[in-house]
């Protein structure tokens, strides 16, 4: 996502503030239609847009294989410094404290407990070279290590046959993936990158480091875990970019 | 314009023709390489793979970035997008519609065959010194070069396309294009490629108007200006 472009908290209620803000544009737009014709923002336009992005979840699910592994990378093209993204500057970042942080879970979940660091850190972890592709076309190799998000769902009693997994995260960010995604094996809850606990900016206590899908998809600072069988849409997904955005 | 090797066909002579399928596929492709290229560069600006170059804005689709920064934070990238994963399925769809009429119908065999490197040499030559000619319904072996090579270039930007859309789930190609970054810079070759044939193609187009006459209402000809055919006047 841009970066460096806006500072400040994300909206709520974004759909309700987005139809004044665009009425009020109005003439600001009629404007812009002398200087650069160009039809992307018409109503009409962003339906079509929502359809096609509908279908193009539905091919990319039916391309999607839970048994084929993301390519892994030898450590030593990992990268040290990792690119720091997010559409606030990382100084803003939300600071969680680690001796109360909980975990909370919900929806289609057997066992609701909230998880402390502690416990969250007693779990199973492995690690990750895998290249993390950013929507806009960077992408960066990196080393993450942590818990498969499937050990932990498993854990818990979530209902694995539900559809979506969601996230809630500390800076106002939420996300949700498709089930098959969240068991892929590489899809794991990262409490490190480069053998360091995740820094602040990075998303401590974890990130869901997800090597199947594009960098935003994969949500920081994460507070709630829930499972579900309604599409939960996401922070960047419904300010127009595909749900599924697999790669 | 003495530079023939294939015998003059009486019944093509100096007349172009082209089917409404092959009308179709052809305008379908322009419109969806126009939206893929718009929307490509709005992408491409947002993180540039040659250092700070950026495409100019009025030259990108994806609507008025300041608007869409009000509306959802989010500078015209994620329309630029929708353009670019919509546009995809009508360039696929007007390509496998065009190759097929071309493969089936016989066009590409009688027209744009046979291909062989020292034509395209000798007019390339004749056509850099201004001595090629041009008979409408006959393709030089220039022309036969870059048609084939526009065919080639956009099929490579599907397979580049995928190889960066999928690079997890189609690693395979990924690879064989040298990885994702490598991939992402050959998808911004082919897309010069296609950029550089346009601009000699309608800077042709401008020269002989009748190709775009053909093109549009389906005949043109320059041997018979009092021919019937009704279409032909409306072209004139």
């Amino acid at each position: 996502m841009p970066e460096n472009e806006i500072i400040q908290p994300p909206k709520i209620n974004a759909d309700v503030d987005r139809r004044k803000l665009l009425r009020n544009g109005l003439s600001l737009g009629a404007l812009t239609l002398l200087t650069g014709c160009d039809i992307s923002d018409d109503d009409i336009v962003q339906q079509m847009f929502a359809r096609v992005s509908r279908w193009n979840n539905f091919v990319q699910e039916e391309l999607f294989s839970r048994s084929k592994l993301a390519p892994e990378y030898p450590e030593s093209m990992a990268v040290k410094n990792f690119r720091y993204n997010a559409w606030y500057q990382a100084p803003l970042a939300p600071v969680i404290e680690a001796s109360t942080y909980k975990l909370e879970l919900a929806g289609l979940i057997a066992d609701k407990r909230p998880w402390n660091m502690r416990q969250l850190y007693g779990l199973p972890q492995r690690s990750q070279v895998t290249r993390h592709v950013c929507v806009e076309g960077w992408s960066m190799i990196g080393k993450w290590t942590g818990t498969p998000l499937k050990t932990f769902l498993t854990l818990v009693g979530a209902d694995l046959t539900a559809k979506y997994v969601g996230f809630v995260c500390a800076d106002g960010y939420y996300e949700s993936i498709d089930m098959p995604t969240a068991l892929q094996p590489q899809t794991i809850m990262a409490f490190k990158l480069s053998d360091n606990i995740l820094p602040t900016k990075y998303g401590f206590p974890f990130k869901i480091r997800i090597p199947t899908k594009l960098g935003f998809k994969q949500p920081k600072f994460v507070t709630a875990i829930y499972v579900t069988n309604r599409n939960p849409g996401g922070f960047w997904v419904d300010r127009g970019y595909n749900w599924f955005s697999g790669i | 314009m003495k530079l023939r090797r294939t015998k003059p066909n009486p019944a093509t002579h100096d007349i172009q023709e082209h089917p409404a399928l092959v009308r179709i596929a052809h305008w379908l492709q322009a419109l969806a390489i126009v939206i893929m290229i718009g929307s490509g560069w709005r992408i491409y600006n947002s993180v540039p793979i040659f250092g700070n170059y950026r495409f100019p804005l009025w030259a990108t689709l994806g609507g008025n970035p300041l608007q869409s920064k009000i509306a959802h934070m989010d500078p015209g990238v994620a329309n630029a997008l929708n353009w670019h994963f919509t546009g995809m399925w009508l360039l696929l769809a007007s390509y496998l519609l065009f190759m097929a009429h071309g493969t089936i119908s016989g066009h590409f065999w009688r027209h744009l065959l046979p291909l062989r490197p020292r034509d395209i040499l000798r007019d390339f030559i004749a056509a850099a010194t201004f001595r090629l000619g041009h008979r409408l319904g006959e393709y030089n072996a220039v022309q036969r070069f870059a048609y084939w090579g526009v065919l080639f270039a956009i099929l490579m930007m599907f397979l580049t396309g995928l190889a960066i859309w999928k690079p997890a789930q189609l690693s395979g190609l990924t690879w064989l294009f040298g990885g994702y970054p490598t991939a992402r810079v050959l998808h911004f070759i082919f897309m010069s490629a296609i950029c550089l044939f346009m601009v000699v193609h309608v800077a042709l187009v401008i020269l002989v108007p009748k190709t775009f006459v053909a093109m549009v209402f389906g005949r043109a000809s320059h041997a018979h200006p009092t021919h019937p055919e009704p279409m032909h006047h409306a072209g004139e």
